[in-house]
C-alpha cells in the first residue's frame, strides 16, 4: 500500500506538474502568433521624444512656438506650408489645472501642433505644461473673465507674432489648416471674427464657444479698446454670448465660416452627432443656428474646422482620420478652390512689382466677395 | 501511570492521541498497548504521507521540466522553420511610392485595370442590419459586390444559397464567383462585420500577379498551420480561386461536410484545403510593418494604443493605408467614412500615381 501510494502520487505530480507550466508558458505568450509581430520602429522612447520636442518646439514665456510645421511621411506640404507662413495662428485653449492630465495633454498632443504659437489659459502658472495663470478661480461662472483676461493677455505678449487668435476649450478638436484655408480670403486688418453662428439674442449673430470662434488681430485691437474705454463690460459669465454682444457694439462683423458649397465648418459637437444623429425638433440647437441645419452627410464640411464635446480618444481618433488615415488614389468629390493670396504668392514674380499693386488687389477681390458674402452690418 | 493526550512518552518515543484515564492495573496496560498501536500507525501513516508528498513534488517538478524541455524544443524547429518560411512568404506589403513613380503611362492603366475587386459578402438575417450598413457604404466601392445569403432576406437582396453550414456556404460562394468573375481577377471575402476600404486593398495588391495564387489577410498560427483569420477579411487571387474549385472535388482531403465530431471553423479549413494546392497565407502590412487587416474596431485600436504608447498614440496604432476594421457600429462606420473619404486637412497632397473615382451611387463619401 505505501508502494502503490507513493507511485500514483508521483504521476498525478507529473500530470499537475506539466499542466500548471504549460498554463504559465501560455500566460507569458510563449506560442508564438505569427502575425502579430510588433514592428519595433514606432516604439519611440522618452528620451528620443523629448528630443524631438525640442527641435519642433520652442518653449518661451509660458507658450509654445511652432518651430516646423508637422509634416507626414510620403506628402506634399508645400501648400500647407504656404499657408502656414502666410497665416499665423495663436490657438489659446482654455484648461485648469484640474484638466491638464485628462485633457489639455491630448490636445497638445494633437491638433495644437499645427497652430503657430500655443498657449494654454489656466488659473494657475506652470512653466513646464507650460500653462498661463490668469488671476481668476477656476467654475463656469469665470468662463467670461477667464476669456476676457486670456484675450487681453495674448494682445499683450503676443500681438505682433501672429494675425488671428483663435480661441477653444480642452475638448475642442480644430483642424488648423481648414482654419486657415478659411482665413487666408480674409485680411488680418479687417474687423471680422467667425465661429460656428448663432442667431439668438444678437442681431448679427454670436459664435459658439464650444465649437472655438477666431478673431482677426483688428477685432482684438477693438475688443482690448472696449474694455479700456468701458463700451465692453463683464456683463454675464455667459462668455460666448456675452462676447458676442460685445463684438457687435465694436463693430466687429460676424463672419460667414461655410465652405462654398455652404456646408458648416465649426460644429458644436462630436462627428457623431452631426453625421447620423437626429436631434429632436424641441432640441435647443434647431432654434439657435444662425444658417439651416442639415442632418446627415451634408452637415459638415469636408474641411470641417472643429468638434466639441471631443474627449480624450476621440482626440486621437479625429487625428487619425483627419492627419492619417486615407484611401489610396481616391479624387475627392469636393475639390475646394485655392485662396487667392495662394495665387498670388504663386504667381511668377513681375520685373518690379510695387507693394501698394498686390494689396490693392487683394483689397479688390475681398470687397468683390468672390468666395463668401460677409454680412455687413448697415449701423455700423 | 496517566497520559494526557498529546504527550510524549520519552521512553517509547510515541504521542498518545488520547486521553488515558487508567490508573494502575490492566486497564492501564491495554490502554498503554492501544495506544502503541495507534501511534505506530500514525508513525506509518505520516512516513507514507512524507513519501507520497516527496514523490509528488517529484513529480510536479519533473513535469514542470518537461514541459519547458517541450516547449524550447518547439519554438526552436518552429522558429528554424519558419525562418525560412518568412523569406519565401509571410510578409506582404504594397509596391513602393518610387516604384510607381518609374512606372509609365500605360502600364498605369493596364494596372489600374487589372487590379479590379470582385466582393463577396457573407450575410445572414441575424446580421441584418450590418448587412445594410455594407449594402450601403463599403460594398459600392467594388467592382462587383455580390452578398450570399443562407436563407433570403425581403429586405435585401442577395444570391440566396440555402445553406446553413458556413462552410458549405462559402464553398458555394466561392464557386459562384469563380463563374461569373468576368474580367475580374481579386477576390475579397468578408462578413458585414467587417469594413473594407477597398482602394487601399488594390494598393495592397497592385503589383502582384493575380494568375499567381495569393491568399492574404492577418494570419494567425494553429498549430503548423498558418491560416488567414475571417473576421478581417480574406484576399484571393484569380488562380488561388481556382485551385480551390479544383481541391472541393477531393472529398478527402477538401470535404465539405466534416466526420469530426467537433466543427473546424471555415477559416482553417480553407486554409488547409489551399495548403494541399501549394498556397500559403500571407500577412498583409505597410511598408513599416504594421498590419493592414484588423478585426477590433478603430476607437479599439486607439485606446490600446494609448494604453501601450501614451507618448505617440496615433503614429504608433494604425496604418495610413488600413484595409479593413472590425465590429464597429452603423454610426460609427459613417464617421470612418466621412474620415476617409472627405475629412482632410487643406493643403497636403499625396500625388498618388493611380486614381480611384467615387462610386455613382452614394453621398457619404
Amino acid at each position: 500500500m505505501k508502494a502503490l501510494g507513493a507511485r500514483s502520487a508521483f504521476y498525478v505530480g507529473l500530470v499537475v506538474g506539466t499542466c500548471t507550466m504549460y498554463v504559465l508558458l501560455r500566460q507569458v505568450g510563449f506560442t508564438r502568433n505569427v502575425g502579430s509581430v510588433e514592428p519595433e520602429a514606432h516604439k519611440k522612447s522618452m528620451l528620443e521624444m523629448v528630443e524631438e520636442e525640442n527641435k519642433n518646439w520652442k518653449k518661451e514665456r509660458l507658450a509654445l512656438f511652432n518651430l516646423n510645421h508637422p509634416h507626414h511621411t510620403g506628402e506634399d506640404g508645400t501648400l500647407a506650408d504656404a499657408l502656414y507662413k502666410h497665416v499665423r495662428i495663436l490657438c489659446w485653449v482654455m484648461t485648469g489645472p484640474n484638466n491638464l492630465e485628462k485633457k489639455a495633454r491630448h490636445v497638445k498632443a494633437t491638433w495644437s501642433r499645427h497652430c503657430n504659437i500655443v498657449v494654454f489659459i489656466s488659473s494657475v502658472d506652470d512653466p513646464d505644461f507650460p500653462t498661463v495663470g490668469l488671476n481668476t478661480k477656476e467654475g463656469r461662472d469665470q468662463l467670461y473673465w477667464k476669456t476676457i483676461r486670456a484675450f487681453h493677455y495674448v494682445m499683450d505678449k503676443h500681438g505682433d507674432e501672429a494675425d488671428w487668435f483663435l480661441k477653444a476649450d480642452d475638448d475642442t478638436y480644430v483642424v488648423v489648416d481648414n482654419l486657415r484655408w478659411i482665413l487666408a480670403s480674409h485680411s488680418p486688418e479687417d474687423p471680422v471674427y467667425f465661429g460656428r453662428r448663432f442667431k439668438p439674442y444678437v442681431k448679427q449673430g454670436y459664435m459658439s464657444g464650444g465649437a472655438g470662434y477666431v478673431l482677426s488681430k483688428e477685432a482684438l485691437r477693438r475688443f482690448v479698446v472696449g474694455f479700456r474705454t468701458k463700451v465692453c463690460t463683464h456683463t454675464s459669465s455667459v462668455e460666448d454670448l456675452a462676447l458676442g454682444q460685445c463684438m457687435e457694439k465694436i463693430g466687429v462683423v460676424a463672419g460667414d465660416s461655410r465652405d462654398t458649397l455652404e456646408r458648416e465648418t465649426f460644429h458644436p459637437f462630436v462627428p457623431e452627432s452631426h453625421l447620423t444623429g437626429t436631434f429632436p425638433k424641441t432640441f435647443w440647437y434647431w432654434n439657435y443656428c444662425y444658417y439651416p441645419i442639415v442632418q446627415g452627410p451634408q452637415c459638415c464640411s469636408d474641411l470641417a474646422v472643429s468638434f466639441h464635446y471631443v474627449d480624450a480618444s476621440h482626440m486621437y481618433l479625429l487625428e487619425y482620420y483627419t492627419y492619417h488615415l486615407r484611401a489610396f488614389g481616391y479624387k475627392y468629390r469636393y475639390q475646394p478652390p485655392e485662396p487667392s493670396v495662394i495665387q498670388d504668392l504663386n504667381a511668377p514674380a513681375p520685373d518690379k512689382v510695387e507693394i501698394g499693386d498686390i494689396e490693392e488687389k487683394l483689397g479688390a477681390e475681398e470687397q468683390e466677395g468672390e468666395k463668401k458674402s460677409l454680412e455687413q452690418n448697415e449701423k455700423l | 501511570m496517566r497520559w494526557r493526550a498529546g504527550e510524549t512518552d520519552s521512553r517509547t518515543d510515541t504521542t498518545f492521541l488520547l486521553f488515558s484515564g487508567c490508573v494502575y492495573g490492566n486497564e492501564c496496560d491495554v490502554v498503554a498497548s492501544k495506544c502503541e498501536q495507534s501511534s505506530v500507525l500514525l508513525k506509518e501513516l505520516r512516513s507514507s504521507m512524507m513519501s507520497e508528498g516527496s514523490s509528488f513534488m517529484k513529480g510536479l517538478i519533473l513535469g514542470g521540466i518537461f514541459c519547458l524541455v517541450m516547449s524550447f524544443f518547439e519554438t526552436f524547429n518552429s522558429g528554424t522553420h519558419s525562418e525560412g518560411h518568412e523569406h519565401l512568404h509571410h510578409h506582404l506589403k504594397p509596391v513602393s511610392k518610387d516604384e510607381l513613380q518609374k512606372l509609365s503611362e500605360s502600364q498605369m492603366s493596364d494596372w489600374t485595370l487589372q487590379v479590379r475587386v470582385y466582393c463577396l459578402i457573407m450575410v445572414t438575417p441575424k446580421l441584418l442590419v450590418h448587412w445594410a450598413t455594407a449594402n450601403d457604404t463599403w460594398s459600392k466601392h467594388c467592382d462587383k459586390s455580390v452578398f450570399y445569403t443562407s436563407e433570403s432576406s425581403k429586405a435585401l437582396e442577395a444570391i440566396d444559397l440555402q445553406e446553413q453550414d458556413e462552410w458549405a456556404r462559402l464553398r458555394k460562394a466561392i464557386k459562384h464567383a469563380y463563374e461569373n468573375a468576368g474580367d475580374l481577377r481579386w477576390f475579397f471575402v468578408a462578413r458585414p462585420t467587417t469594413y473594407a476600404i477597398i482602394e487601399n486593398l488594390k494598393y495592397l495588391v497592385l503589383d502582384k500577379d493575380p494568375s499567381q495564387p495569393f491568399y492574404i489577410g492577418h494570419t494567425e498560427k494553429s498549430g503548423e498551420l498558418d491560416y488567414v483569420e475571417y473576421d478581417s477579411g480574406i484576399v484571393l487571387s484569380y488562380e488561388a480561386m481556382r485551385r480551390l474549385i479544383e481541391i472541393f472535388k477531393d472529398e478527402d482531403r477538401c470535404p465539405e461536410r466534416g466526420h469530426a465530431l467537433w466543427k473546424t471553423p471555415e477559416e482553417k479549413q480553407l486554409a488547409t484545403c489551399l495548403k494541399y494546392t501549394g498556397v500559403f497565407a500571407e500577412n498583409g502590412e505597410d511598408a513599416q510593418g504594421k498590419g493592414l487587416f484588423n478585426k477590433k474596431s478603430v476607437s479599439s485600436l486607439i485606446s490600446d494604443s494609448m494604453g501601450q504608447n501614451p507618448a505617440d498614440v496615433v503614429e504608433a496604432c494604425c496604418s495610413d493605408m488600413a484595409i479593413t476594421f472590425g465590429g464597429m457600429s452603423p454610426s460609427q462606420i459613417q464617421v470612418l467614412m466621412y474620415g476617409v473619404y472627405r475629412l482632410r486637412p487643406y493643403g497636403h497632397d499625396f500625388h498618388d500615381s493611380l486614381t480611384f473615382l467615387p462610386p455613382n451611387d452614394s453621398d457619404n463619401d
